[in-house]
C-alpha cells in the first residue's frame, strides 16, 4: 500500500483536526514542519466530523478545512460526514 | 476562525448535484458543436459528462464563504507584516532574490493560468468541469492579486522587482517559465487540464509551492509564508481536479489513454524544467535551508508520484520515462544552473553570490556524490577570483533549448563532464535541444515550436533594444541595451549581493532597527 497525506497550516483551527486525525487513523504519522504539519498514512486516511465536533464543541462542516488546507495527496471522496483519501494500489 | 454551520436541507452529494448538473440545460437553437467547437480535434473522446464529480464537492455559494475568509486571514497578517517592517525579519538579505524570482518568474503565470481555466471552462460542455474551472480561474488570478501584493512591500525597500511583469515578457531566463505556460495554454483544453491541471498541479507543484512556503517561513518572510499558504489552500482542490481530470478522461474511452500518456510525458518533462529554478533557490538562495532540492525530488515526485501513477496504472498509465533521466540528473540540476546564474548575474533581475564555507559543507553532505567532485573545485575558483578583484561575468550569450528555452548547460544523463546537445533538421533549419525528451517534444508537433520566441535569438536579432537605439555606432554595448530594454537598471538591479544596495540598504535599516542611533 502506498501513503497517502493531508498537510495543514499549524494553527488553533487545525489543532483540534490533527487531534481528531489521530484519534481515528491510530496509524497515521504526524510531522511538524515550520509552520506546517503533514500527516503520513499507510493507503487511507478519514477525518470524521464527528470526531471533530465532540473536539471544538460546536458543528463543523468539513468544507471548512479548506481554509487550512496545503496539500495533500491520494484520491479524496468527502460526504457531509467524512473525508477520505485513499490509493487504490 | 469561528464559522457558523447553517442546518442544511440537502446532504452535500444532492446540494453539488442541484448546484452543478441542475443548473444545465440543453442548447435548443444552436448545435453542440458550434457552442463548444474546441471538443473534438485533440482526439479524445467523452460520452457522459455527468460521470464527472468533484470529489470536495464544493459549489459556488460555499466557494465564496471559504474564500472571503481565507482573504480576510491574508490580508490581516500582511498589513501586520508591514506595519512592522517586517522585511527587516528575514535571516539575511539575499534571502530577498528568492522573492524577486518569484514575482517575475511565478506571479505572472498565476494570471496566465487564470485566463488559461477561464478558457478551459467554457470549452467544456459538461457543468461538472465547468464550475471546477470557473473556481480554479478565480483562485489563480486571486493567487497573482496577492502576490503582488505582498510582494509590493518588498519592492518598495529593494531592487529588481519594480516592473516585474514587464521582465516576464522579456528577460532571457524568463522566458523558460513563461513559455511553459504559453505552450499549455495554446494547447486544446484537454490538453490544458492534463498539462496544468494533472502534471503541474498533481505531479510537481507540492515542489514549487511546499519549498518556497516553507523556505520563506524558515527565513522569517510572514508575508511570503503567509500568501504561500493562502494560494496552498487552492492547490489541494486544484489537486483534486487534476487527478480527477485524467480520471475521468480514461474512463470514457479506451482510445483516449495513448493521447493522455504522450500528454503526461510531455508536461512532466517541460514542468521538470522550469523547476530548475526552484532547485537552485532551494539549495543557494535561501540563506536557511529547509531541505534539498534533491530530497524534495525523492519525497513528492519519487514517493509520492510513485503511488500516485502506481494508482493510474489500473487505466494503463505509466510513470513518464523521463523520470529515468530526472533520477540522474537530481545530483546536478541545482549546482549547474546556480553556476550559469552566476556567470550570468550581469543580465539578471537580482544577485547572484558564491556559497560560504558553511554552506559548501552543506551542499557537500546533501550531495556527497557529485558536490566536491564536480561542483566545489570550481565554485572555490570563482570564489578566489572574485576576492582578487577577477570577477568575471559573462557577456556572451549562450545557445538555448528549442523546447524548454533555458541554456543548454545540461551534461550528458550519467556524465556529468559532457554538454548534452541534440539537434533536428527541420525544413532548412537546424535546431537545438538540451536533452532526448525536448527533442522528442520538438519532433512531435514542430510547427509549434519552430515558433518559439527565443531571447537569445531576438538578442541578435536585434529586437531586444530600446526604440531608436542604434547598434552600428561605435562602441555599442549590446548588454547595456538590452537591460535598458529590460527596463533595469545596471549596477543596481543585477551583479553580485556583495556591495549591492540591497545588501548596505538591509545593513542600515537592520541597524537602526535593533540599536538607538
Ligand atoms: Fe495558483
Ligand atoms: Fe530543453
Amino acid at each position: 500500500m502506498s501513503t497517502v497525506f493531508i498537510a495543514l497550516q499549524t494553527n488553533e483551527d487545525t489543532r483540534p483536526i490533527i487531534e481528531a486525525i489521530v484519534q481515528d487513523n491510530p496509524a497515521a504519522i504526524v510531522n511538524e514542519a515550520p509552520a506546517m504539519v503533514k500527516i503520513d498514512a499507510e493507503g487511507k486516511l478519514v477525518i470524521r466530523r464527528e470526531t471533530v465536533e465532540e473536539l471544538i464543541g460546536r458543528p463543523y462542516d468539513l468544507q471548512e478545512l479548506q481554509v487550512n488546507l496545503i496539500t495533500m495527496s491520494g484520491n479524496l471522496d468527502q460526504t457531509d460526514d467524512e473525508m477520505t483519501l485513499y490509493w487504490n494500489a | 476562525m469561528d464559522m457558523q454551520v447553517a442546518k442544511k436541507k440537502l446532504g452535500l452529494k444532492e446540494r453539488y448535484a442541484v448546484m452543478t448538473r441542475g443548473l444545465d440545460w440543453v442548447p435548443s437553437y444552436q448545435k453542440m458543436e458550434d457552442i463548444y467547437p474546441y471538443m473534438t480535434y485533440e482526439g479524445i473522446k467523452i460520452h457522459d459528462w455527468d460521470k464527472w464529480e468533484d470529489p470536495f464537492r464544493l459549489t459556488m455559494d460555499a466557494y465564496w464563504k471559504y474564500q472571503s475568509e481565507k482573504e480576510r486571514k491574508l490580508y490581516a497578517v500582511l498589513d501586520a507584516f508591514n506595519q512592522n517592517n517586517g522585511h527587516l525579519n528575514v535571516t539575511d538579505a539575499r534571502y530577498i532574490n528568492t522573492v524577486k524570482l518569484f514575482v517575475s518568474g511565478i506571479s505572472p503565470l498565476e494570471y496566465v493560468a487564470h485566463r488559461g481555466f477561464a478558457h478551459a471552462g467554457r470549452q467544456f460542455p459538461g457543468p461538472g468541469p465547468r464550475v471546477a474551472c470557473l473556481m480554479q480561474s478565480l483562485d489563480e488570478i486571486r493567487h497573482a492579486q496577492t502576490q503582488v501584493h505582498a510582494v509590493a512591500n518588498y519592492n518598495k525597500y529593494y531592487n529588481g522587482m519594480h516592473d516585474f511583469h514587464h521582465a516576464h515578457d522579456r528577460v532571457w531566463f524568463l522566458s523558460v517559465p513563461k513559455s511553459f505556460f504559453d505552450d499549455a495554454i495554446t494547447a486544446g483544453p484537454f490538453e490544458f487540464m492534463v498539462s496544468i491541471g494533472f502534471s503541474f498541479e498533481y505531479v510537481l507543484t507540492n515542489l514549487l509551492f511546499v519549498p518556497f512556503v516553507s523556505g520563506a517561513a524558515y527565513n522569517g518572510d510572514m508575508g511570503t509564508m503567509t500568501f504561500g499558504f493562502s494560494a496552498q489552500s487552492d492547490e489541494a482542490r486544484h489537486m483534486t481536479l487534476g487527478l480527477e481530470v485524467i480520471k475521468f478522461i480514461l474512463e470514457q474511452d479506451p482510445d483516449n489513454l495513448p493521447i493522455v500518456q504522450r500528454w503526461i510525458d510531455k508536461w512532466t518533462w517541460r514542468g521538470y524544467r522550469v523547476l530548475t529554478l526552484v532547485a537552485m533557490m532551494m539549495d543557494y538562495m535561501l540563506p536557511k535551508r529547509t531541505m534539498s532540492w534533491k530530497e524534495a525530488w525523492e519525497i513528492y515526485f519519487e514517493e509520492n508520484g510513485g503511488a500516485l501513477f502506481k494508482d493510474l496504472a489500473r487505466y494503463g498509465i505509466t510513470m513518464p520515462k523521463c523520470a529515468e533521466q530526472i533520477a540522474l540528473e537530481k545530483d546536478h540540476l541545482s549546482h549547474q544552473a546556480w553556476s550559469t546564474f552566476y556567470n550570468y548575474a550581469a543580465a539578471a533581475n537580482f544577485h547572484t553570490w558564491m556559497p560560504d564555507e558553511d554552506e559548501m559543507a552543506w551542499l557537500s553532505a546533501k550531495y556527497p556524490n557529485s558536490y566536491d567532485k564536480y561542483y566545489r573545485p570550481r565554485m572555490e575558483y570563482w570564489r578566489e577570483q572574485a576576492a582578487k578583484g577577477n570577477r568575471f561575468y559573462n557577456k556572451t550569450l549562450p545557445m538555448l533549448c528549442q523546447t524548454c528555452q533555458v541554456p543548454m548547460i545540461f551534461t550528458e544523463p550519467g556524465d556529468p563532464t559532457k554538454t548534452c546537445y541534440r539537434e533536428v533538421d527541420y525544413k532548412d533549419s537546424k535546431y537545438h535541444f538540451c536533452s532526448d525528451h525536448c527533442k522528442a517534444i520538438f519532433e512531435h508537433e514542430p510547427e509549434k515550436y519552430v515558433q518559439s520566441w527565443l531571447p537569445v535569438h531576438q538578442i541578435y536579432q536585434g529586437n531586444c533594444f530600446p526604440e531608436g537605439t542604434d547598434p552600428t555606432v561605435e562602441g555599442f554595448d549590446p548588454l547595456a541595451a538590452v537591460l535598458k530594454y529590460y527596463h533595469l537598471e545596471s549596477g543596481r538591479d543585477n551583479l553580485d549581493f556583495e556591495g549591492s544596495e540591497d545588501q548596505k540598504n538591509f545593513d542600515e535599516w537592520r541597524g537602526m532597527a535593533t540599536k538607538n542611533v
